[in-house]
């Protein structure tokens, strides 16, 4: 039986629906992320583990105890706010402290639990100050501290690093995931930063309209989503419309505007519409004549550790992502070939519902 | 009335001294554009009160009337009779009484109309605006109706058996009708501080595993405390200086200052005396309101900012 479960959980708004009927189950120690774009549900999800928001349906569970009725202030969960909620008037130390206060921890027992979160987040030289004195950083350790004091047995992150520069973010994300390894606590975290979910979950929910579409590990959601819209949502990606023109032994065999390609994907009848979806990384650029395609290079973006290649080519315009590994880039305007290995591409059954412009695919 | 001192006019940023035209048509802007502004203020507001105060200090006769001469008279008769420190030291504790009481009203109120949903909190805070926009005197006429000995209450109160009870021309009275004008004036800016409040702060509070109201007492309440303060100034201000309630509702007996200020002027034609009562009403008015100012503000000017 696993520690935090949702079970056919429903939030309805009026006639609104704003979580469908999810389920999710978190291991004990697990660090799950909930993503998705702004309006997916993901925030009234994680409302309702917390208790802000009654469900209109389903059941949550924790440790085996039925928690869906229960009030906010009895659950013993830990949450740090988007904004962080703060207590504006308190100091640090009092607001680390006020969990614990409210717990009835005895005053001897509070000072050193108090002290030992503060040096957690590294913020122990600034117990006496208030956190309007602190920067942005600092007030979402303390947010954090303050979650983390209280020994919850869930802790909750709604945005958690979406309020800090960019900088900050990355450092903050790898610290997050090294605090909670040191402390254990299973924890449920909201965002719609894909390489935030990515780089600190274990696993990751991706929902869109209120349902959950793939729970998974951050690399397999990446490597095999299982639709277009988290193909889309999820990276960068080129997406090619096709027919299948004939199942093979290894696979099938594509045909988008005329050009064969071959797939590994099993299970396809001839004539069937699909949509192709290959990441950009994963194509390689070649010398004009030699690759799948023949295009020319229709601009280049400098991304430091990468190129990003826009090629117009007999499919439109695919992007195209190379190491930056010091030799000269592609010029713009010059003919390249390009090629890839069938075993990258993905498929989706049923055409695009619109076909896009992949220069504009810029999720994430 | 905020002891807030306001920055002066010509600290406007300082910019390179070489550079002399520019400069000088920046600093003289902000001087040029609140000129308007200040003008009026002079002219509506100060040149009143500074004859006021001349006027304080002049001589009187009753036989012959106001004379030219400089005289403290008025400011010694005021502070050592009795009579005046009585109706000053009223005054002042019917103000904190009705203050106290806009507060213990009025902030649960902004609370609890800050909770509302929309349809309803637009119609509450309708409801509790509308007084505004009926005269003071409308209103002070509703209460002595109200309140008669042949107003409703009385009659329900003979028709239970518990027999007439007089009620108007009493310190309570003016209290109760001073809260019913004032009340707006403390839910306006307590409702303003809860508007700014961040409403995840009280879900942290709870989450924490505070009850409801230890999060309203522990965390709510010391943020919303500038817009109580605010409030109070105001309520205690209005009331202390508030004519139409007492002059209405207090009779003749139950003098308030300003009252008695009008009596001066027009029952007993003694206008320095009741230039100095004004102005003694406004020295204490100030040193009350910034003396609380300062004590309550300067508690929390770190914390809130």
């Amino acid at each position: 039986m696993s520690f935090l479960e949702l079970k056919n959980i429903t939030k309805r708004y009026g006639p609104m629906t704003a979580v469908g009927d999810i389920s999710l189950s978190v291991e004990k120690g697990e660090f799950v992320s909930l993503l998705g774009p702004s309006g997916c549900g993901k925030t009234t999800t994680l409302q309702m583990i917390a208790g802000f928001v009654e469900p209109s349906a389903g059941t949550i569970r924790l440790d085996g105890r039925d928690i869906t009725r229960a009030k906010a202030n009895s659950r013993g969960l830990g949450i740090v706010f988007q904004s962080y909620a703060l207590f504006p008037h308190m100091t640090v130390f009092d607001n680390v402290s006020f969990g614990l206060e409210m717990q009835r921890v005895p005053k001897g027992e509070r000072k050193p639990r108090v002290e030992e979160a503060l040096a957690l987040v590294h913020l122990s030289p600034y117990a006496g100050r208030y956190p309007r004195e602190l920067s942005g950083g600092q007030r979402q350790r303390v947010a954090l501290a303050r979650a983390l004091v209280i020994r919850p047995p869930v802790l909750l992150l709604d945005e958690p690093l979406s309020n800090l520069d960019a900088k900050l973010r990355e450092a903050m994300q790898f610290e997050l995931r090294d605090i909670q390894r040191k402390v254990g606590t299973t924890t449920v975290m909201v965002t719609h930063d894909q390489s935030e979910a990515f780089s600190i979950s274990d696993r990751v929910v991706v929902m869109e309209a209120g349902r959950i579409t793939q729970i998974d590990q951050p690399y397999r959601i990446y490597e095999h989503p299982q639709t277009e819209f988290i193909s889309r949502f999820v990276g960068k990606t080129n997406l090619l419309p096709g027919t299948v023109t004939a199942a093979t032994a290894g696979g099938a065999s594509v045909s988008l505007a005329g050009i064969r390609v071959d797939v590994e994907t099993a299970g396809l009848s001839a004539g069937e519409t699909v949509t192709l979806c290959i990441r950009p990384e994963k194509l390689r650029l070649t010398a004009p004549t030699q690759g799948l395609l023949t295009g020319r290079v229709a601009d280049r973006y400098f991304l430091g550790s990468q190129w990003l290649y826009h090629i117009d080519g007999p499919l439109g315009t695919l992007m195209a992502v190379t190491p930056n590994d010091g030799s000269t880039p592609v010029e713009t305007g010059a003919p390249v070939g390009l090629d890839w290995s069938p075993a990258v591409v993905r498929i989706h059954r049923g055409t695009l519902a619109e076909a896009p412009d992949p220069a504009l695919e810029v999720a994430g | 009335m905020t002891a807030q001192p306001s920055a002066a006019p010509s600290a406007t940023p300082a910019t390179a001294p070489d550079d002399d035209a520019p400069a000088a048509r920046v600093r003289s802007a902000p001087l040029i554009l609140s000129a308007p502004a200040a003008l009026l203020f002079a002219a509506l507001v100060l040149t009143p009160l500074f004859l006021t105060a001349l006027l304080s200090f002049n001589e009187f006769d009753h036989m012959t009337g106001r004379t030219g001469g400089f005289t403290l008279e008025h400011y010694r008769s005021v502070l050592t009779d009795s009579y005046y420190l009585e109706i000053f030291l009223r005054t002042f504790r019917v103000s904190a009484l009705a203050t106290a009481i806009c507060v213990v009203i009025g902030v649960p109120e902004a609370y609890i109309l800050s909770r509302m949903g929309n349809p309803w909190r637009s119609v509450f805070l309708l409801v509790v605006l509308a007084p505004l926009l009926v005269s003071v005197v409308v209103r002070a006429f509703g209460w002595s109706m109200l309140l008669g000995p042949e107003g409703p209450i009385n009659a329900a109160l003979v028709a239970l058996g518990v027999g007439r009870v007089r009620m108007l021309y009493g310190e309570g009275t003016v209290i109760v009708a001073l809260v019913h004008v004032m009340l707006p004036f403390m839910v306006i800016p307590v409702w303003t501080s809860l508007q700014k409040l961040d409403p995840a702060v009280e879900q942290a509070a709870l989450s924490f595993g505070a009850s409801r109201a230890t999060a309203i007492v522990r965390v709510v309440a010391p943020q919303i405390l500038p817009g109580i303060l605010s409030g109070s100034l105001i309520v205690f201000g209005l009331s202390a200086s508030a004519f139409a309630i007492p002059g209405l509702l207090g009779g003749r007996r139950l003098k308030m200052v300003a009252t008695v200020v009008y009596d001066q002027y027009l029952s007993d034609l003694n206008w320095p005396m009741g230039a100095a009562v004004a102005v003694l009403l406004l020295t204490a008015n100030l040193i009350i309101m910034l003396t609380y100012h300062r004590v309550v503000e300067g508690h929390y000017r770190r914390r809130l900012g």
